[in-house]
């Protein structure tokens, strides 16, 4: 592999680091709800993008048996199926926060952080 | 017909409960079905974990394999290689089933009466038994991929049910913090488990291990996977959630919540020994370390700060955070030891059995004192101590119940605390003496906290504003008596309970080969 | 199983129902001792009274609340207090913080062992 193929090898994982890093840095500096919602689901999709490329092999195919070509090398999917559960567990637990973000603002009348703090001590 | 069912036994304990939770919006509209669906389902859930862990306790691990035509072959045929989900339940894993059962089984019945005044509560029981699944599930699963699952579940169910009781937007509040951190914990836990498979590409617990070369990037899977499940139970400096959560949901719930951390906590045990427990190939002391200055921060932070609580229900939660530090404080010097053969069998194996069997305590003890708070709230309609009084000339039994709780958890003889408690302090004394008088403080710290608890509920004259309380209605009281008579039997025999359920389960998580073995195969 | 064993701890052993009859044979020797005691409790006196330092009892608030107790232990200890409680912000992204600051402290531990 040369200079150039590795870069584009690992350049996957280069966007799960810049998406991470992004979800991260709003999750720290950011105190809107909302906004703190947002982070996570870039997290969420960084790391979901991290699983997805550790499942890449090189020359493989879709272990679709139909219409296969002789003598193929097939991708065990594990790693599609974990993304995918995971990608469902993400939209649901998006949605549930959403919902309780949505309740805190009915009774709180705010979304920022530093004033939902009914409970401390 | 019954050999069937008993192979079953592993699907039908997340089975059982998953068609209650799903089928609960659906026939859970007339109260009285609902009420009856509850329990039915519920104590056929609990007989299952019951059946199968005595089944384990008795014949040895089991493995489940979903979907192969054969349950007991764990290797795929013609590839040597566990390839679908499957459940290993071995002696550690009984042991976490038997408490969820219990606790499920008399949580319930008291929810029956204590949850009966809200709206909505198909979607509550539903979520109950999500809740009851995904720590069974948690417990049992011998699959990485599968243990997340089961815990975004667990994680899931149990923010909303905290947020149940929207209680001016504090319950939502408390709900939105568990799911924010347990979510961010669960992505950490899935990033090691990407680590994990990218570099040995399987996910079963066994095969991991069999396979694992301890390289750098498996310490980093270490330390994502370890940092949130400590989180998960509460341990200091990552225990605030646990406060707010704790305080902010329904009794019954809160006893839940505590079952829920403690699988967790046994799965922090499990990754620990099983994956990554080999002193051979890494200072496991260093691990073991961390693990006991988890706990005694735990200890000590969670009963300090429970001191000057005004709430019950926060200040028994900073209580459970406290009565953690001891579980992981006796593992934790199990696993500091755990290359030291002459110190494991010196101390290392009593302080791993006073921390499983305080695992056990806990469960029932702080699930009883839950309760008991969830009692006086349904008749006092407070929290607040500074409102409370005199409440022991209306409500006995509930004093009663609350009284053995409160001395099993400050470690009073005869009840059950006592026994777990005195099996950490002499094995972590012969560990460190300092860390062992650390111990004891606590306890005495714990008693004087209760005793404000106790003197500010129950003594005193009757106040006025609860002249009219009378004592909590029946299927209350007979959850929390059963909780009590289960905590005096546990203290009144102890020896019985450490050698048929506790004892095995330490040896079983100690024995890293004869886990792998059981999926694998082999010697 | 025999239940009378007792629980060994490698350092001592504890046997619960021992116990039990150490705590009934001190409870007949404290009763005994009471027993020969005078009784002169008399219903609805002076004696039935709380006694507050010689002081009139106020008639109806006399429980003492959560509140009032400790007071001593909370005030020797404050500086304690004062550090502690103020960390439990009630912010949840500062439990967050917490959380990835341990995951931190162990990746540099886990890292350099």
């Amino acid at each position: 592999m040369n200079g150039g193929s590795v870069i584009i090898a690992h350049a996957p994982l280069f966007a799960v680091a810049v998406i991470f890093l992004l979800g991260l840095s709003i999750l720290f500096f950011k105190r809107n709800l909302i906004k703190i919602l947002m982070g996570i689901t870039l997290i969420e999709a960084a790391i979901n993008l991290f699983l997805v490329s550790t499942g890449y092999r090189m020359d493989a195919i879709a272990p679709i048996f139909t219409n296969a070509p002789e003598g193929a090398v097939m991708a065990l999917p594990t790693v599609q199926a974990l993304t995918l559960t995971s990608i469902v567990i993400g939209v649901a637990s998006s949605a549930m926060m959403l919902s309780f973000v949505m309740l805190i603002y009915r009774h709180y009348k705010t979304t920022n952080v530093n004033r939902i703090r009914g409970m401390k001590g | 017909m019954m050999s069937t069912l008993q192979q079953h036994a592993p699907a039908l304990l997340i089975a059982i409960p998953l068609f209650a939770a799903f089928s609960m919006p659906l026939v859970g509209k007339n109260p009285g079905f609902r009420k009856m669906w509850t329990i039915v389902l519920m104590t056929l859930t609990s007989l299952t974990g019951l059946m199968l862990a005595c089944s384990v306790f008795r014949d040895g691990s089991i493995v489940y394999v979903f979907g192969a035509a054969d349950a007991s072959q764990a290797l795929a045929e013609g590839s040597g290689f566990p390839i679908r989900i499957m459940f290993t339940i071995d002696a550690m894993s009984a042991l976490m089933t038997i408490i969820i059962a219990i606790l499920a089984f008399a949580v319930t019945l008291y929810s029956l009466a204590a949850d009966g005044g809200h709206s909505g509560l198909e979607g509550f029981y539903s979520l109950l038994f999500l809740m009851v699944a995904g720590a069974l599930g948690m417990v049992n699963t011998g699959d990485l991929f599968n243990f997340f699952v089961f815990l975004e579940v667990a994680s899931l169910s149990g923010a909303a049910l905290a947020a149940f009781r929207i209680d001016k937007g504090v319950a939502v509040e408390a709900g939105l913090k568990y799911a924010l951190i347990s979510g961010l914990g669960g992505l950490s836990v899935l990033v090691a488990i990407g680590l994990l498979y990218s570099q040995y590409n399987a996910l079963n617990i066994a095969e991991l291990a069999a396979r694992i070369q301890f390289t750098r990037l498996d310490m980093i899977a270490f330390v994502l996977l370890a940092v949130p499940l400590a989180m998960k139970c509460g341990a200091v400096p990552m225990h605030f959630w646990t406060p707010d959560t704790y305080a902010a949901a329904p009794s019954s719930v809160t006893a839940f919540l505590v079952v829920t951390s403690q699988a967790s906590l046994y799965a922090l045990f499990r990754i620990c020994f099983t994956l990554f427990g080999d002193p051979a190939a890494i200072n496991i002391a260093v691990f073991g370390w961390f693990i006991v200055a988890l706990g005694v921060l735990s200890m000590f932070v969670g009963v300090t700060m429970a001191i000057p609580q005004k709430d019950v229900k926060r200040l028994m939660a900073y209580h459970a955070i406290s009565q953690t530090g001891y579980m992981l404080l006796g593992v934790g010097v199990g696993l500091a030891v755990l290359g030291n053969a002459k110190a494991l069998g010196d101390y290392g194996m009593t302080s791993m059995s006073g921390g499983l069997f305080h695992i056990i305590n806990h469960a029932i003890y702080k699930g009883l004192l839950f309760l008991t708070a969830g009692a006086v709230f349904y008749r006092i309609g407070t929290r607040n101590l500074n409102r409370m009084g005199g409440l022991g000339h209306t409500m006995p039994v509930t004093m009663i119940c609350f009284i053995a709780g409160a001395l099993a958890i400050a470690g009073i003889p005869p009840f059950n605390g006592f026994a777990s408690k005195l099996l950490i302090y002499e094995s972590v004394f012969a560990f460190n003496p300092f860390i062992a008088i650390v111990a004891m403080l606590v306890s005495i710290l714990t008693l004087a906290s209760f005793v404000k608890v106790f003197h500010s509920m129950f003594m005193g004259p009757r106040q006025p504003d609860h002249g009219e309380v009378r004592e909590a209605p029946r299927p209350m009281v007979i959850g929390m008596a059963l909780l009590a008579v289960l905590v005096i039997l546990f203290g009144l025999i102890p020896t019985a309970v450490v050698e048929s359920i506790i004892r095995p389960a330490a040896e079983a998580l100690l024995d890293r080969a004869g886990y792998i073995a059981t999926v694998l195969g082999g010697p | 199983m025999d239940v009378t064993t007792t629980l060994e701890t490698g350092y001592g052993a504890w046997s619960p129902l021992v116990w039990l009859a150490a705590f009934a044979v001190t409870m007949v020797i404290a009763l005994l001792i009471r027993s020969t005691g005078e009784s002169r409790y008399k219903k609805d006196s002076n004696q039935t009274k709380p006694f507050i330092s010689g002081n009139e009892a106020p008639q109806d608030a006399y429980h003492i609340r959560a509140g009032n107790l400790y007071w001593g232990y909370l005030e020797a200890l404050k500086g304690y207090y004062q550090k502690l409680v103020p960390l439990h912000t009630g912010i949840m992204t500062d439990y967050v913080l917490w959380m990835f600051g341990v995951v931190a402290i162990m990746l540099l531990i886990g890292l350099s062992i």
